[in-house]
């Protein structure tokens, strides 16, 4: 989770009386991480996602199969700005491309790329040193290369992931979340979240079930 | 209209088309793709056609050694044809690739839903195809040991690349090329690792496949940047895939020799290698739907419309080859004419009429509703399609080289046997990645296909209220 965090410290948090309730009486140091609830169809979980915001809650995600078109736009998820970041490595991608090209075929300076390194100069059949005319292919190449690789980081550290654990992984239930069912998560942390209260709106939005996971 | 429904190639433009047949739930879709891979034992005919293309990659291997050993007098390239077989086969392997980014990017660009079931293995062609590519380039530079060369990395001998020649394009083409469809797949198959990891039975494969999916969990908040991405990945393979065969040509449109030298490379090149790659994708879907049963997910309609597209680009290039000649007449140049009429009837007619018949004559079948829809023709007109188009690549190449300006100089080309096993071999080594891939990673985008099901449609108003 890495959405704009609320303004709630956990610690101060009115959450911690319930989470910090144990799950089994006795164990004391397991602690509350939220509870699951499943759904059945996408409609059932769109219609939730849209009460489950309502009531105020922010420390809450869906979990399906395949992405559910509008459960975002319901679920009040802003525009990442995933595209922006993209654009900005397509744009160091032509830059090193000139760069590139310009250095080492029109260049006679040292530059330090790590090691002490000169450009040269490179005279071919009394073509101008700068022919900029050929420079675009290997440009756009880099170009592309740089936004691809870049979307990639991008998504993954702007996800939190790779991530190998995560307390919903452990619910046998949620192995269905790949499959066919579609679940919602209303974090322990969240200020809004009174273990009894939330429990009631998850039966009442039609959850098939609803289970606590542990963190 | 029901979603069982077993026919649907009907034209009538009122009803959508399913594009899934006989399931209405999302489980069995699950359950049908996954056994693909879940299943203990893979088909006998699996087991056959992976040993022989083992065998055939284990010789492709024997051949490189050999001509490390040896040098690159093992070849029949020889002067005035210096670029034999391994050019031919990098062209031939790199334009394979092409359907696979066209349906993955370009389709998904365009809203073609039905590209969900076959852009998987579409993309995994590309892949293995730009391997193969890779490789013919790489030892056919005859000293591979400084490879790096084309790589502008600091050296203590001060040398760069030179930045003015198209074979240095080349190698910043075909690496990214190869670079963002691997991304590309990779991104694309991240939710599908997660649902056989979520379905494994056995401790390694939650570990293997959890590995790869990087701690996925379908959550909203990550499927909204994710779908992003996707969109941003297409947008930017389909500018690279339409360049990457454009560059290729470069290294014959910016040479001077007649039959080489012409403006119309690029774009002939692109819809070749289009072509080319719809020929292949048909070879690999037709059995592979056929041995692990997938007929409800590539049907007979994806079959179709493929079929349709190899009616379009098989055209285009028809079109190419008759403008080549209009162009080389209208130049007015000796040379150039003569250039083209060699081909067509001089010492490489036959190779010239293969070409012609396989790539022009072959797909006009695909007028007939009836040849695309019939499994055998199609097949076996994607084989003649494969075979036409490598000969295209022959063509271009050997009869450019083999009779240029100076008589004196002219030869004829002939492959060594070193030459035909490498081929052979490289066909090994790609149908070996391409197998182990059907057995062990989701061959059909599992999370797109369910997604285009009617069911995942959420109803609005229940979300309004």
């Amino acid at each position: 989770m890495n959405e704009p965090a609320p303004k709630v410290a956990p610690m101060e948090s009115p959450a911690r009386k319930s989470a910090g309730a144990a799950l089994v009486p006795g164990a004391g140091e397991q602690r509350l991480y939220g509870l699951l609830a499943e759904f059945e169809t996408p409609g059932a979980i769109l219609a939730a996602a849209v009460r489950v915001r309502e009531a105020g809650y922010r420390w809450w995600d869906c979990h399906t199969p395949f992405f559910v078109h509008g459960l975002d736009k319901a679920m009040g998820i802003k525009p990442t700005i995933l595209p922006v970041l993209v654009f900005l490595c397509g744009l160091t991608g032509a830059t090193v491309g000139f760069v590139l090209q310009w250095f080492t075929n029109a260049s006679s300076f040292d530059l330090w790329a790590g090691v002490w390194v000169r450009g040269y100069e490179f005279l071919i059949s009394g073509k101008p040193v700068l022919s900029g005319s050929v420079y675009p292919i290997i440009m756009f190449e880099l170009t592309v290369l740089f936004s691809a690789v870049g979307c990639v980081i991008f998504l993954l550290v702007l996800n939190n992931l790779p991530r190998l654990y995560h307390p919903c992984l452990k619910s046998r239930r949620f192995l269905r979340a790949t499959d066919d069912r579609f679940f919602i998560v209303i974090e322990a942390r969240d200020p809004c979240f009174y273990r009894e209260k939330t429990e009631t709106l998850l039966e009442s939005l039609g959850a098939l079930a609803v289970e606590p996971l542990e963190q | 209209m029901t979603t069982l429904a077993l026919d649907n190639t009907f034209d009538d433009p009122t009803r959508r088309a399913p594009l899934v047949l006989g399931h209405d739930e999302f489980s069995t879709v699950t359950e049908k793709i996954c056994g693909v891979n879940e299943a203990r034992r893979a088909p006998r005919a699996w087991y056959i056609a992976f040993a022989i293309s083992l065998f055939f990659t284990g010789i492709l291997g024997v051949m490189i050694l050999y001509l490390f050993a040896t040098g690159v007098g093992v070849w029949g390239n020889q002067n005035p044809v210096m670029w034999g077989f391994p050019i031919i086969n990098f062209v031939f392997w790199i334009g394979i690739g092409h359907a696979g980014t066209l349906i993955s990017a370009i389709l998904y660009l365009f809203r073609q839903k039905w590209r969900t079931a076959i852009n998987r293995f579409a993309e995994a062609m590309t892949i293995f195809a730009v391997i193969c590519a890779l490789m013919f380039p790489s030892i056919h530079v005859g000293r591979v040991w400084v490879l790096y060369w084309t790589i502008p990395i600091p050296n203590q001998m001060e040398l760069w690349p030179q930045f003015r020649s198209p074979l240095i394009w080349d190698f910043f083409a075909v690496g990214t090329y190869f670079t963002v469809s691997f991304l590309f797949w990779y991104v694309g198959m991240i939710p599908d690792l997660a649902t056989l990891r979520d379905r494994a039975t056995t401790r390694l494969r939650a570990i293997v496949y959890g590995i790869f999916a990087l701690g996925w969990r379908g959550s909203i908040r990550h499927w909204h940047r994710y779908e992003r991405a996707y969109l941003l990945l297409a947008a930017l393979a389909t500018p690279l895939v339409l360049s990457v065969h454009s560059v290729v040509s470069f290294d014959f449109a910016i040479s001077q020799l007649p039959g080489w030298h012409t403006t119309i490379f690029p774009p002939y090149f692109v819809a070749g290698a289009i072509f080319s790659g719809f020929a292949m994708v048909m070879t690999l879907a037709i059995p592979a739907r056929q041995l692990w049963g997938l007929k409800d997910f590539i049907t007979l309609r994806h079959l179709e419309n493929m079929n349709k597209i190899i009616l379009v680009t098989g055209s285009m290039v028809g079109y190419a080859y008759i403008m080549e000649f209009f162009t080389s007449w209208y130049s007015g140049s000796l040379y150039e004419w003569f250039g083209f009429a060699n081909r067509a009837f001089g010492p490489y007619a036959w190779a010239y009429w293969i070409m012609v018949s396989c790539n022009v004559l072959v797909p006009q079948i695909f007028w007939f509703k009836a040849a695309r829809q019939s499994i055998w023709v199609m097949f076996i007109a994607s084989l003649l399609v494969n075979l036409g188009m490598w000969f295209e690549r022959f063509v271009i190449i050997v009869t450019s080289l083999a009779q240029d300006f100076l008589p004196s100089s002219w030869g004829y080309y002939v492959p060594t046997w070193v030459d035909l096993l490498m081929l052979a071999g490289s066909f090994g080594l790609f149908l070996t990645l391409f197998l182990l891939f059907c057995r062990y990673l989701p061959i059909i985008a599992i999370a797109e296909v369910k997604a285009v099901m009617p069911k995942a449609h959420a109803h609005e108003s229940e979300a309004s209220r």
